[in-house]
């Protein structure tokens, strides 16, 4: 069980481990000029224009709204393919179930794509 | 015992992003704050075995509602001069005076009332993954199509409303 | 495993309804779709799917018959809430004609939808037997609220009333979910039946967790229905909706709240329940009170009748309190007289609105001499929500004031009592400003023959009931045994 994931948790300590390392090491070894030019966000390019904190366009919150919806769909696709094979030898329902619950959600797909809440106007 | 080590790890990870994210000015490092809180929750999750509920806490809180977050504190547009005000002294006396009352409240339960809770009954080698589906497609039938009719409509209000042109 | 005890076509065939009203809306959706541009069209596929469903629901049959696994539990009591439902939802389909074009908004397919998804959740609701059914329904019919009530889009004051009721609900619905948490939590089951044998056998794990998960549940169910100190939201919202949604709104979904949490309390908490009296009483009390007093000073008629329907919530409550078959039989009679006067009082208020704003009490001055018929009409239903006999709303009142008697509520039946004759101030006020003062007002009611006609039916309503209110008294008794 819990037991199996320690693989992972070694990958994410290694991880966790390289990314901690290595910026408290460029932290204490690299040597530090500054000038302004080097502080630029993009050092010999373009010029900053204007501050970064623009307003958002309210189409990203539309889309942001959209994709929980289908996540939360995707949510209710993982335990249906875990028990899909063994219940497949109860009959093909299992499959019914879900091709009833994604017509629903297609037909909702369709729906947004019709009236142009993908398209960026 | 080294679980019960990493669940402390986990913990503290939690409360603590959880205090900066109540206590940063700035929405945007709040906001990534709270991400690193719902990591640590769903590695609580995965150490008590909740499988199903680890992997939804990544891919809908720390997925899909942040980045919902994230596109809200950027809509309402919050320059770094114009951060969000320090808290009234009145309001941080009627917090604070809440986080006691709900921290007293619980302990008051857990030694007093106390009574274990329900345990879950089905336990497979595979995983609670499975036991879920099993119960999802079969008892919770109705419920779990029901649900796809809560997401149309949720889908028509999102464009209905806040598209502009429709 | 045995997979038919949760699916068979008896299932199916039960939840026929639902699945027609389901394909119904989608067929209204596709309409929209496909630009069908005749409002009425898209009216008319709607409400002949309500037709269709009841007519589906009449075939079912009214034996009890439990559902998937116990998710559901159909018997009289849900029916009787069934048909409740689609006739509000018809009529308000009726009265939406050229409303929304005449408050600066089109028709669009997405209004008779919503409107079906909320009376699909609602059927869920009073069918369920389980409390997640409870939760999904109570979702599904918030989340089309939520939409309709800021159906209006360019009009600031529905955005505002619909943003307002999203981020309450949500709440609301929090609290709720909480509450079936630990109720599950304690009993380890969320079937209604289950939970009742759980309490009654004694393997309740904690009576902690138990009883915060009722009172949970409570808050949740009193938010929806508007039950004081938690009704703030219901002004603002039925204030800021458009008229023919507020008509909906505060009468099939408050039905449906009060039909759930009729179900919970008497099938899966009868045994927890005499400790819940005192919180009951408070809240019938409270909820009556604060209800009325708030009316007094509205200028608002929207506002007014928002807080007259509080007042309602409050005298429905009693019902609930005494809970035997004559109070739930009350109940259940109440519900039916309120949805028929407070459908036509807002449908009335609808067809006199004139632009983007709601009217006041001034705004009805001299509208008796314009149009004698519709001020008739608005006299009569606000004089059956004050409880006149002999209207209907007198039955009802009566109804339930003497349940609670008969158990011995004699201060609460009091107390009920004073608050009835409070309210006479605020209902005749609109007569008063209908008939009696006589000035040229630019209120110009317009009433389509098809409009006028269910008005006539209503008005019907009010006066049968209120004269021979005997046929509808043996249902609701025959329902209330069902569940007692």
């Amino acid at each position: 069980m819990i037991e199996n994931y320690f693989p992972i948790f070694i990958v994410f300590i290694v991880a966790a481990g390289f990314t901690f390392v290595s910026l408290i090491m460029t932290h204490i070894l690299g040597p530090r000029i500054t000038n302004p030019v080097k502080l630029m966000p993009y050092e010999s390019g373009v010029d900053p224009l204007a501050e970064t904190r623009i307003r958002f366009s309210i189409r990203f919150f539309i889309i942001a709204l959209l994709f929980i919806i289908f996540d939360i769909e995707i949510i209710f696709l993982y335990p249906w393919a875990v028990v899909f094979k063994d219940f497949l030898s109860f009959g093909s329902f299992i499959f019914f179930e879900m091709v009833i619950f994604l017509a629903i959600l297609v037909f909702g797909y369709v729906y947004v794509w019709r009236n142009g809440a993908l398209d960026w106007e | 015992m080294p679980l019960s080590l990493l669940f402390y790890f986990a913990a503290l990870i939690a409360v603590g992003s959880a205090i900066l994210v109540v206590l940063n000015r700035n929405a945007v490092y709040s906001a990534i704050f709270l991400v690193l809180c719902f990591f640590s929750l769903a590695m609580i999750y995965l150490l008590l075995e909740a499988y199903f509920l680890a992997v939804l806490e990544i891919f809908i809180y720390a997925g899909a509602i942040m980045v919902l977050f994230l596109f809200v504190v950027m809509l309402l547009n919050l320059g770094r001069e114009k951060a969000l005000p320090h808290f009234m002294k009145f309001q941080r006396a009627l917090s604070l005076m809440l986080v006691i009352l709900f921290f007293f409240g619980v302990s008051l339960i857990m030694v007093v009332g106390s009574g274990e809770l329900h345990q879950p009954t089905i336990k497979f080698s595979s995983g609670s993954v499975y036991a879920l589906g099993e119960a999802l497609f079969t008892k919770f039938l109705l419920p779990f199509e029901v649900a796809s009719l809560l997401l149309l409509v949720a889908l028509i209000g999102t464009v209905y409303l806040a598209k502009r042109k429709i | 495993m045995d997979l038919s005890q949760y699916f068979t076509s008896s299932d199916i065939a039960g939840i026929t309804p639902e699945i027609i009203l389901t394909l119904t809306a989608l067929v209204v959706l596709t309409l929209e779709m496909a630009r069908v541009f005749r409002p009425g069209i898209i009216l008319l596929v709607a409400a002949s799917g309500l037709v269709l469903a009841g007519t589906a629901l009449v075939q079912g049959g009214n034996d009890d018959k439990i559902l998937f696994g116990g998710m559901l539990y159909l018997n009289t009591f849900s029916m009787f809430f069934d048909f409740l439902y689609l006739f509000v939802g018809l009529l308000t389909l009726i009265f939406s004609q050229g409303y929304l074009e005449k408050m600066g908004s089109e028709t669009r397919g997405e209004y008779p939808a919503l409107i079906l998804f909320a009376v699909i959740g609602m059927m869920l609701m009073t069918r369920a037997n389980d409390l997640v059914m409870v939760f999904l329904g109570l979702e599904l019919l918030s989340l089309s609220l939520y939409v309709l009530v800021g159906f209006l889009r360019h009009n600031l004051l529905s955005n505002e009333s619909g943003l307002k009721y999203l981020l309450l609900g949500a709440f609301a619905t929090g609290f709720f979910l909480f509450g079936a948490a630990l109720t599950f939590g304690a009993t380890g089951t969320t079937n209604f039946s289950g939970i009742a044998s759980a309490i009654a056998a004694g393997t309740v794990l904690s009576e902690i967790y138990l009883y915060l998960g009722i009172g949970f549940l409570l808050i949740g169910f009193a938010f929806k229905v508007a039950l004081a100190p938690f009704h703030m939201w219901s002004p603002d919202v039925y204030q800021g909706a458009p008229t023919t949604v507020t008509g909906f709104l505060c009468t099939a979904p408050k039905a449906a709240g009060f039909g759930a949490m009729l179900k919970v309390f008497m099938i899966a908490f009868p045994e927890a329940f005499p400790e819940w009296q005192d919180i009951f009483w408070v809240l019938a009390v409270l909820t009556m009170t604060v209800g009325n007093i708030s009316a007094l000073v509205q200028s608002n008629v929207k506002r007014m009748l928002a807080f007259s329907s509080v007042s309602h919530a409050g005298y429905l409550v009693m019902g609930i309190l005494v809970k035997d078959i004559a109070g739930v039989s009350a109940v259940l009679f109440y519900l039916i007289v309120y949805s028929a006067m407070n459908l036509g009082a807002f449908a009335i208020i609808s067809l006199a609105e004139k632009d983007e704003q709601s009217l006041t009490f001034k705004q009805f001055r001299g509208l008796a001499s314009q149009n004698p018929l519709l001020s008739g009409a608005l006299a009569i239903f606000m004089v059956s929500l004050a409880g006149f006999p002999p209207t209907a709303g007198f039955i009802a009142k009566y109804g339930l004031f003497s349940a609670a008697i008969a158990k011995g509520y004699i201060w609460l039946v009091v107390i009920a009592v004073l608050n009835t004759v409070v309210s006479f101030y605020y209902y005749f006020r609109i007569i008063v400003n209908m008939y009696m003062r006589d000035e040229k007002v630019g209120l110009q009611p317009s009433t389509g023959l098809l409009t006028a006609g269910i008005l006539a039916l209503l008005i019907a309503i009010v006066f049968i009931l209120g004269i021979t209110p005997g046929y509808l008294l043996e249902i609701t008794v025959d329902v209330a045994t069902a569940v007692s």
